[in-house]
């Protein structure tokens, strides 16, 4: 019990500085789809859901279980589909006039 | 270990390798949807992994499996139709509402793990102080960001609302849902403590978010959104899962930094928005407007600003809160072609807080289809107004008030767009009253300034037509 403890804690606090450390410097045109991206992957929340549904054995368990999956869905798929939809026009090419511009001259 | 741990755990590993590397590639432009798509893929490893794994492991009642892809049906759909209708001006509501979501399901998790424990013997510590902390964080996320998405929605007032004796409500629910926290960890069959810790939990959301004006929602709910990562990262805890232990933690640590930077970017201290919410606000952030003086302001029509625009040879368009209110991205891009279409150089001076919320006026520009070279950051603008004609500012008010580089006002020291140094000025706004932070501008009044009043798209619908009178003749 207590190693599965400790090599959590580790697992931990390990990854909040990778957390602190990855992100550091974010550009301010980036931080509504940053935090929409990071938003989503909180979404992993749906793996303890599963978790849950898999060893449910009572009426409040199967309702928990339900609202758990229901909430952590929404969070997981909409938070990736909206955050795509916002980088998708980031990462748009430049129309195509600038170029018939520079070939024409 | 058996085989079926050590793939998952390894599928684990791989899941949280690719979170890591999809943030951090999220942090440029150019790579960011990319990265986006490599933390979907981890994520999608890990649901695969675990559904194995509980399948393999555990088994579990039909009963369960069924409400599991039931509430994944409900919630997956809601979730995605959202994402896919909504107007690129609502994005940071429904950010909250999905934050608000995932705290409410770490909650749930840890409520559904008491639950299995209820009968059995007593939890131990490594078990009962995590999901203590799940149910408290969880709920309070679930309901703070559901207030928060409603005060951006507009469907709460996003005035500060506070009522006598509400800071003494506020500690004393938080001591509430301590104290039973508290008690919980040496009590865990207690069904009436944990409820007691949901309910407290939840009123406190409720009572944190109400107090804070709506201009500091967005740091608020970028705070929610690492508290929620925290949450699922106790729930991690509860049930050992490492997934959830790490992208919880990342989420808990990359949140707490762009937090930081967001209220940075906002001339805020996180300390100041929170602690404005129990009590301390300073009365200028909800105060009415102040009597607007025209005596000393030009006023001009929308065809004295397009005879400008057409003569012009750099045009800069400052586009603020207002733009986006009024949902006239469209209109300023249309504008813009035009220009552009007849030789005019523009460009977008873009405030790190324009929109109403940290880069998400980027967001509405690049939905109306201006290119993001177009889109010139703080420095590269304020280097680029003093060789331009003529700053258009569309619904932009303190991000651009040449007092913030005076001592002693409430703008002092935030960065601001030099507007003031463009040879001229037109400020398109519905009236004179003052933006978030209730003062006036000097800017107005300066004599190369005209103001023209009138709704954003309105007003730039109008001076479309009366350009192209002018690049068409």
């Amino acid at each position: 019990m207590i190693e599965t403890l400790f090599s959590n804690l580790a697992i931990f606090v390990l990854s909040l500085l990778v957390g602190f450390e990855v992100i550091s410097k974010i550009p301010s045109t980036l931080h509504t789809p940053m935090m929409s991206g990071a938003n989503a992957i909180h979404g992993v929340v749906i793996a303890g859901a599963i978790v849950t549904a898999s060893l449910a054995n009572s009426p409040a368990g199967y309702i928990l279980t339900f609202i758990a999956a229901a909430l952590a869905a929404a969070n997981v798929f909409g938070g990736y589909v909206v955050t795509d939809r916002m980088l998708r026009m980031f990462t748009k090419p430049t129309p195509a006039r600038t170029l018939t511009k520079e070939d024409a001259s | 270990m058996t085989g079926t741990a050590f793939i998952v755990g390894s599928a684990y590993l791989l899941a949280a390798v690719l979170f890591v590397v999809g943030l951090h590639q999220m942090r440029a432009p150019s790579t960011a949807r990319r990265g986006n798509l490599v933390s979907a893929t981890g994520m999608a490893i890990a649901i695969v992994a675990t559904v194995v794994f509980a399948l393999i492991d555990s088994g579990g009642q039909l009963v369960a499996w069924v409400a599991l892809v039931l509430g994944l049906a409900v919630g997956g759909a809601f979730g995605v139709i959202r994402a896919r209708t909504v107007k690129m001006t609502d994005i940071p509501q429904l950010v909250s509402l999905f934050n608000a979501v995932g705290g409410g399901a770490a909650a749930a998790v840890a409520l559904a793990d008491f639950v299995l424990h209820i009968t059995g013997g007593t939890l131990p510590l490594t078990a009962s102080i995590p999901i203590a902390l799940d149910v408290l964080i969880g709920s309070v996320t679930f309901s703070g960001s559901l207030i928060a998405a409603g005060k951006l929605q507009g469907v709460i007032s996003g005035k500060p609302i506070t009522f006598p004796g509400s800071r003494i409500l506020n500690i004393a629910v938080v001591v509430i849902a301590l104290a039973s926290a508290v008690l919980f960890v040496f009590n865990t069959h207690s069904l009436v403590l944990v409820l007691v810790i949901l309910a407290a939990s939840l009123i406190f959301g409720v009572l944190m978010v109400l107090p804070i004006g709506g201009a500091d929602a967005p740091v608020i709910v970028s705070l929610l959104n690492a508290l929620t990562g925290l949450a699922v990262a106790m729930a991690g805890f509860a049930i050992d899962n490492q997934a959830m232990i790490i992208a919880g933690a990342l989420v808990g640590a990359a949140g707490t930094i762009l937090t930081l930077q967001m209220a940075k970017a906002m001339n805020r201290s996180v300390m100041s928005i929170v602690l404005g919410g129990f009590g301390t606000a300073d009365s200028s952030a909800g105060g009415g407007p102040v009597d607007a003086d025209l005596t000393n302001i030009r006023q001009v029509t929308a065809d004295d600003v397009a005879i400008q625009l057409a003569y012009a040879q750099h045009v800069m368009i400052v586009p603020g809160y207002g733009l986006a209110a009024a949902q006239a991205q469209h209109e300023a891009a249309d504008l813009a072609k035009l220009l552009t279409d007849h030789g005019i150089d523009v460009k977008y001076a873009i405030h790190p807080v324009a929109g109403r919320m940290p880069g998400h006026m980027n967001v509405l520009l690049a939905e109306a289809n201006v290119p993001y070279t177009q889109m010139l950051q703080l420095d590269e603008a304020n280097a680029a107004f003093d060789t331009c004609d003529i700053a258009l500012v569309i619904g932009a008010n303190d991000v651009c008030n040449p007092d913030a580089r005076k001592p002693g006002n409430p703008v002092s020291g935030m960065p601001i767009l030099d507007v003031d140094h463009a040879k001229s000025v037109v400020v398109l706004k519905r009236s004179m009253s003052p933006g978030y932070a209730g003062i006036g501008n000097p800017l107005f009044s300066d004599p190369k300034t005209g103001m023209y009043f009138a709704d954003a798209k309105k007003g730039l619908a109008d001076v479309i037509l009366a350009v192209k009178e002018y690049v068409s003749a």
